[in-house]
């Protein structure tokens, strides 16, 4: 077989909300890299001071070459009818905080009376990340009771819920008074997004094992048992995620770009690879085969993801047909012909399944592309105000060739707006034609905007300069600005419509947590959802010894 | 204390609120943002800008030439920021521009600052008697300036500075000399085997 002629995706198919909507962790996702790169830190439990009933403060820190992080946990009682996974709540069963350094007497007592507080409570430069958690209660007191008994809890409702405790915001970067990121990014052990607020979850997760041990023991302290190490090994940190996610990928097209840009290089490098050896197809089938037990407890109401879920287990079942069948190692590019196949005989689900357990064998792959998914986004953020129309327009013809085709004067183009929230200061987005607020909008709609600058620019003259453009349309000023982006990261727009009336904003939310290494996507509503962070993550104790592969061991 | 990240959405949603486009309001919150880390009292300006035009916005302005003048009372600072920094190479062969009477002049500098880094070209901002040294959006050296909010300057002056050193060729070489006792004496063995040696370079 002659050297295929293999590129990268193109970004007007990958960037559609649908296929984005499809995507699942993989070794590029947070989590996983966090544990990568924290596994060889010195992990310890420096205060555990709650009472009886599990409420008071714990300390948790990682430390290497003098350099520490500690999580600071906050229990307290709440009353049951006080208990909300909603954004609007003002308790929570236990508040976090991520601490440079290890917290003094004093930085516990100022954090005491702030963190509990969350949004309006004043964080300092030295914290880092902002986090609460409620108790999935009926799992959380089954446990208690379980261990107090000197039982192991009942692995079939472990199975159905996955935690013990599920967060409602993680909060980084600059809010609330945390540290802004430029005072930590250059310190290479948190170059990967999202690194602190994968340790925060990682560490909420041991503070929940911690506590249901010490209340069952405080409860019973003859005949208490401790949870058994391999089912808390599977449980996870549950997490409800609504709207705010969504805004983040449209307000950082760079760093979008990044994430998508080193999944699809990761893939293409694959699918170049012309001898695959027996060791890595049989490490591709091995992980297969234990995903799949994800996908079989994946458990939603939702109707939008039990179709989809049926779709991939379907599709599963003809893709191992067909690789039991059809693949041997002995045929030349391999991973391309897998993919080929895939593309034309699956569903993007399953499609973007099978992408990410590609990367699988491929630490070498994958390793030197994580460190490039951050993003100097001010480096990009002026416009080259020399250029002139015509190059503008070419631009937007090609990089925004579906999106100039829609026709906004549809009512159903236009039917939702995106707005924040005067009550929690959050994203929302609601139906334009029977809520008020629309004059209000923010400038999330995209694709209407690209439209109307195209149509604009159909009528400059094309000698024009893009600052004298300016001069007369600044509305337009933030698409201009998006073009010139995108005419450098290809992957940096979605290449659909966010205000459509067939919007669905969880696609949104599902891009953004299958990066984070988010599993079992349950759907409550089109606007929002629940998760599984770290479930089958090694425990504290067992990180120096762990393999990346341990999402795979979830349940097994 | 606030950060920095705080600063730059809250500015950049309150000048929206003001009439400023979501775009030109992308821009002010970097320039306060940018004006706060370099020390200079970014918020202040803003604040009392802002509450100036709730009323009455500001005219956009239409073109920039060496010597600016408006119709209007005054000049708006994030307008005529925002063109000078779209137009900067353009402006580049002006060497040296004057705006009159420009409201909260405090409010141009982070736009020329970021020209300034555009260009490759350090910049010098005066206005009253207050002087400023726009370091390629690296750093920024002021004198004399205002710790409160300046409402209006009569002329802001800005001039291209050419790239040159700061410093005496003898400064130089003087240095240079001392430089030189890091090297070694090469040996004619060496001199020999080095690359390029030997051969005839008509080949």
């Amino acid at each position: 077989m002659s050297k295929p002629n293999i590129k990268l995706r193109d970004p007007n198919e990958v960037m559609k909300l649908s296929r984005l909507g499809s995507f699942h962790q993989s070794k590029l996702s947070f989590l996983r890299s966090f544990i990568r790169e924290f596994k060889d830190w010195e992990y310890k439990r420096n205060i555990f001071e709650l009472d009886k009933d599990g409420y008071g403060v714990a300390v948790y820190s990682f430390e290497k070459n003098k350099r520490s992080y500690s999580l600071i946990c906050f229990a307290q009682y709440i009353n049951p009818n006080e208990r909300s996974d909603r954004v609007i709540a003002t308790k929570w069963d236990t508040a976090f905080v991520l601490h440079d350094g290890i917290p003094t007497q004093e930085d516990i007592n100022r954090l005491k009376e702030n963190v509990p507080k969350q949004e309006i409570g004043r964080m300092s430069y030295k914290e880092l990340a902002l986090s609460r958690a409620n108790k999935s209660v009926r799992v959380f007191d089954h446990v208690v009771n379980s261990l107090s008994e000197g039982k192991q809890p009942d692995k079939n409702l472990l199975n159905k819920v996955g935690y013990l405790y599920r967060t409602t915001a993680v909060y980084g970067s600059g809010k609330f008074g945390l540290a802004d990121r430029f005072r930590i990014k250059n310190r290479k052990e948190v170059y990967g997004p999202f690194r602190l607020e994968m340790m925060l979850v990682y560490l909420v997760r041991q503070f929940t094992f911690d506590q249901v041990n010490h209340i069952a023991k405080n409860k019973n302290p003859g005949k208490a048992v401790q949870l058994d190490e391999n089912i808390a090994r599977n449980l996870g940190i549950g997490n409800s995620t609504g709207l705010g996610m969504a805004p983040f990928i449209v307000n950082h097209p760079t760093l979008l770009h990044k994430w998508i840009y080193s999944r699809e290089k990761a893939l293409k490098e694959i699918r170049s690879i012309e001898v695959v050896s027996n060791e890595e197809f049989i490490f591709f089938k091995n992980c297969l085969t234990k995903s799949q037990s994800i996908v079989d407890t994946w458990l939603t109401e939702s109707e939008y993801q039990n179709k989809k879920i049926n779709s991939l287990k379907s599709d599963l079942i003809k893709f191992n047909q067909f690789i039991e069948k059809d693949c041997s190692i002995k045929v030349k590019y391999l991973w391309n012909t897998i993919y080929l196949w895939v593309e034309k005989n699956l569903n993007e689900e399953c499609v973007e399944y099978i992408v990410s357990m590609m990367m699988e064998p491929y630490d070498k792959i994958v390793d030197p592309l994580i460190n490039n998914m951050s993003s100097e986004e001010e480096q990009y953020f002026s416009i080259p105000g020399h250029r002139k129309i015509s190059e503008l327009k070419k631009i937007l013809e090609k990089k925004y060739q579906s999106i100039i085709k829609i026709n906004f004067k549809e009512k159903n183009s236009i039917a939702n707006f995106w707005f924040i929230s005067k009550n929690k200061e959050e994203p929302r987005v609601a139906n334009r034609h029977e809520e008020q607020g629309a004059e209000l909008e923010q400038p999330l709609a995209i694709a209407r905007d690209i439209k109307q600058l195209y149509e604009k620019i159909l009528k400059t003259n094309q000698s024009e300069t893009v600052a004298d453009f300016l001069l007369n349309n600044d509305d337009l000023r933030h698409v201009v600005r998006r073009a010139f982006i995108i005419d450098q990261f290809p992957y940096s727009e979605i290449q659909d419509n966010t205000i459509g009336a067939s919007l669905m904003p969880i696609d949104m939310l599902r891009l953004k947590l299958s990066f984070f290494g988010a599993v079992k996507f349950d759907p409550r509503s089109d606007k929002w959802l629940r998760i599984n962070m770290y479930q089958g993550a090694p425990l504290s104790h067992e990180l120096k010894n762990s393999d990346d592969t341990w999402i795979y061991n979830s349940l097994n | 204390m606030i950060t920095f990240s705080e600063i730059e959405t809250t500015t950049k949603r309150a000048s929206k609120a003001a009439g400023f486009s979501w775009g030109v309001a992308e821009e002010i919150g970097k320039s306060i943002r940018s004006l706060e880390l370099f020390g200079l009292p970014g918020i202040i300006n803003l604040n009392q800008y802002l509450k100036k035009i709730k009323k009455k916005h500001p005219t956009k302005i239409t073109k920039i030439e060496k010597e600016n003048k408006t119709a209007d009372k005054e000049f708006c600072p994030i307008y005529s920021g925002v063109a000078f920094l779209d137009r900067c190479l353009e402006l580049e062969k002006l060497k040296s521009l004057k705006f009159y009477n420009v409201s909260y002049p405090l409010l141009m500098l982070p736009f020329i600052s970021r020209a300034s880094e555009i260009m490759s070209k350090k910049i010098l901002v005066q206005f009253d008697n207050s002087s400023f040294l726009l370091n390629f959006d690296k750093s920024i050296f002021s004198k004399n300036i205002e710790k409160q909010a300046q409402s209006q300057a009569k002329v802001v002056n800005i001039e291209f500075i050419e790239n040159k050193n700061s410093f005496s060729e003898q400064d130089w070489k003087e240095l240079y000399k001392l430089s030189e006792e890091t090297f070694v004496d090469e040996s004619d063995s060496l001199k020999k085997t080095a690359a390029g040696a030997g051969l005839t370079d008509n080949d």
